[in-house]
């Protein structure tokens, strides 16, 4: 049974603003399962007593205080945008979908 | 569609409404969430970016100490409980709004959990439960072009401005709300605005819905009694107090015609107009975008210490209610008329121009009476009417004085919100003042006398109720500028009867 489906690679695709042809979501999704299965294995040794890690540095509460830093100017942020105008960045236009909120 | 909508009393008479909001408070902090850029509103294009806000490779975000501590005072505002330990998480998705196609936020271990807040509606508590309320950045701002209108529509191509992305922006949400029947758009639009005072009473956002700082989404559902929930919708772009009454209202209407035509209703986004006062579809939920959720790698997990929120819970200031209920006191206001104070929005006003000078009952005149008047001629908050609390003590200090009767104090505070000036500037510069000079007011008054002798006669016989006549005769001669009460006084000391 694979890890990975070419349906959930598809979806993957459209989610991530991919074009992916037809081959390339069986050859990707080959990959991917490869990938996935791997990772299963590890999966299967960790015990139940191991808790799952979502950071390797045993650190919590790091802040910074509340003080202004300098910007960059608008010209260094915009000097790596394939495309501006009115000092904003321009992009393609994008239908269809929410902003996050 | 032409259906004729059913009528708000007929729709809560048959379903009934659970509603739940979501509110979004942008923190009045110095700098964005995970960087040292400044988040003062306005401002040129991309002016408070830096490789962080930008997600530049390589750039790694660490979170503001004070954002923390912003959310979890709001938590414990709202009877939150505060997790021991939490994390955030990345938020997934593809869109210009966010330069590094993810949104920080948190997911499911939010700062703050369980909570509740109580809103008065009608003299009537009613309990909100407080869902959870978490930190996440702010987006940036998307402008549209290239079509004719800017509009997302027929645009083909976005201008993106990041300076707001990346400022801290703290989500509230609420418990399902249930069984408040006809009252559900009341109860929605006064847990907004109690929401807005407890976290203006913090001092840790402005809450300006119409800046944005404050926003609103608002999920409705209707269901038959006895019968599980119905579909929810929610809905967005509510911009004001009065739109989330109103957005409330007509989803409930929508919903029901569309129930009563033996319809379904769709799980979906709707965008409610400020114009027209209705909703129209937005994204349908079915084809919602999966964010993949994950724990943001690049921050630490936090671990608030039980003394530090032990600490802020004890500091917190008094909050509205409890104030409110103070003030109610020592105003000496009876129910009703404390209601009255609140749906003006004057409490603080009220209490700025006590706090500058007046009583409690010259400061409620004023705003109740003459200002509310002019803020509702001219479609606008009461505090934005143009007059100062300290301007209106000033004001009231004039007529105790004397110096300026009631219907001069009208005509200076004309001025004040016309912009002239302080009341006394006006007062001065218009040469408003009551006329004090009694040779001046003596001459006025034996004017009168001579000129009406029937009425002097009328006096002279006992008959003081006809002074009044005199009394207008001798105002009108002075342009309204003499105490009625010294005129008065002084013709019935002319014409020899005691007062």
């Amino acid at each position: 049974m694979a890890a990975i489906s070419r349906e959930e690679v598809a979806h993957l695709a459209r989610l991530s603003r991919l074009a992916v042809t037809e081959e390339e979501l069986d050859t990707f999704a080959g990959q991917l399962d490869v990938i996935l299965q791997a990772v299963a294995q590890v999966g299967e040794v960790a015990a139940a007593d191991i808790p799952p890690t979502s950071h390797s540095v045993p650190l919590t509460n790091v802040l910074r205080e509340d003080v202004v830093t300098p910007c960059l100017t608008p010209e260094e942020a915009l000097s790596g945008a394939p495309d501006a105008e009115e000092q904003r960045f321009r992009v393609p236009r994008i239908l269809d979908e929410d902003v996050a909120s | 569609m032409t259906t004729t909508l059913p009528a708000y009393d007929e729709v809560v008479a048959r379903f009934e409404p659970v509603i739940g909001l979501e509110t979004h408070v942008e923190l009045g902090t110095n700098t964005k969430m995970f960087c040292g850029c400044p988040t003062d509103f306005g401002g040129a294009p991309n002016t408070r970016v830096c490789p962080v806000c930008l997600g530049l490779p390589g750039s790694l975000p660490v979170a503001n100490k004070a954002a923390i501590e912003a959310t979890i005072r709001i938590g414990l505002a709202l009877n939150c409980s505060i997790a021991e330990w939490c994390r955030f998480a990345r938020k997934n998705y593809f869109y210009p709004d966010m330069p590094k196609n993810f949104q920080i936020s948190q997911y499911d271990e939010p700062l703050c959990v369980d909570g509740y807040l109580d809103v008065e509606v009608n003299g009537e508590t009613v309990r909100i439960g407080i869902e959870r309320v978490h930190l996440e950045e702010d987006t940036g701002k998307t402008l549209h072009v290239g079509g004719a209108t800017g509009r997302i529509h027929g645009a083909t191509e976005s201008l993106v401005d990041y300076n707001r992305a990346g400022i801290p922006l703290v989500e509230i949400v609420t418990k399902p709300v249930t069984g408040t029947g006809a009252l559900a758009p009341e109860v929605a639009r006064a847990y907004v605005t109690e929401l807005r005072d407890v976290i203006r009473s913090l001092g840790v956002s402005d809450v300006r819905m119409e800046e944005g700082s404050l926003r609103c989404d608002v999920n409705t559902s209707l269901n038959l009694p006895g019968e599980e929930w119905g579909t929810r919708t929610e809905t967005k772009n509510v911009n004001s107090l009065r739109s989330v009454e109103r957005a409330v209202r007509s989803e409930m209407i929508r919903q029901a015609s569309v129930l009563d035509a033996g319809g379904r209703i769709t799980q979906e986004t709707r965008h409610f107009h400020e114009d027209t006062g209705d909703t129209t579809p937005g994204r349908s939920k079915e084809t919602a975008t999966d964010y993949r959720y994950f724990p943001e790698p690049d921050l630490v997990p936090l671990a608030p210490d039980p003394t530090w929120v032990a600490e802020l819970k004890a500091a917190l200031p008094e909050l509205p209610r409890l104030h409110r209920r103070r003030l109610q006191e020592q105003w000496g206001l009876s129910d009703l008329d404390m209601q009255s104070v609140l749906n003006a929005g004057a409490v603080e006003l009220i209490e700025a121009t006590v706090a500058a000078g007046a009583t409690p009952a010259a400061a409620r005149k004023w705003w109740l009476g003459e200002l509310s008047r002019r803020a509702n001629e001219a479609g606008v908050e009461l505090a934005d009417v143009g007059a100062t609390p300290s301007q209106v003590a000033e004001l009231q200090s004039l007529v105790d004085a004397g110096k300026l009767n009631d219907k001069l104090a009208r005509t200076v505070l004309e001025g004040v919100v016309g912009g002239e000036g302080t009341p006394t500037e006006i007062m001065t510069n218009r040469n408003l003042e009551v006329v004090s000079d009694t040779g001046a007011l003596t001459a006025a008054v034996d004017e009168a006398i001579a000129a009406n002798p029937d009425i002097a006669d009328k006096v002279r016989g006992g008959k003081t109720a006809a002074a009044g006549a005199l009394v207008g005769a001798v105002m009108k001669t002075t342009r309204g500028q003499a105490d009625a009460k010294t005129v008065r006084e002084l013709i019935l000391e002319r014409l020899g009867v005691q007062g």
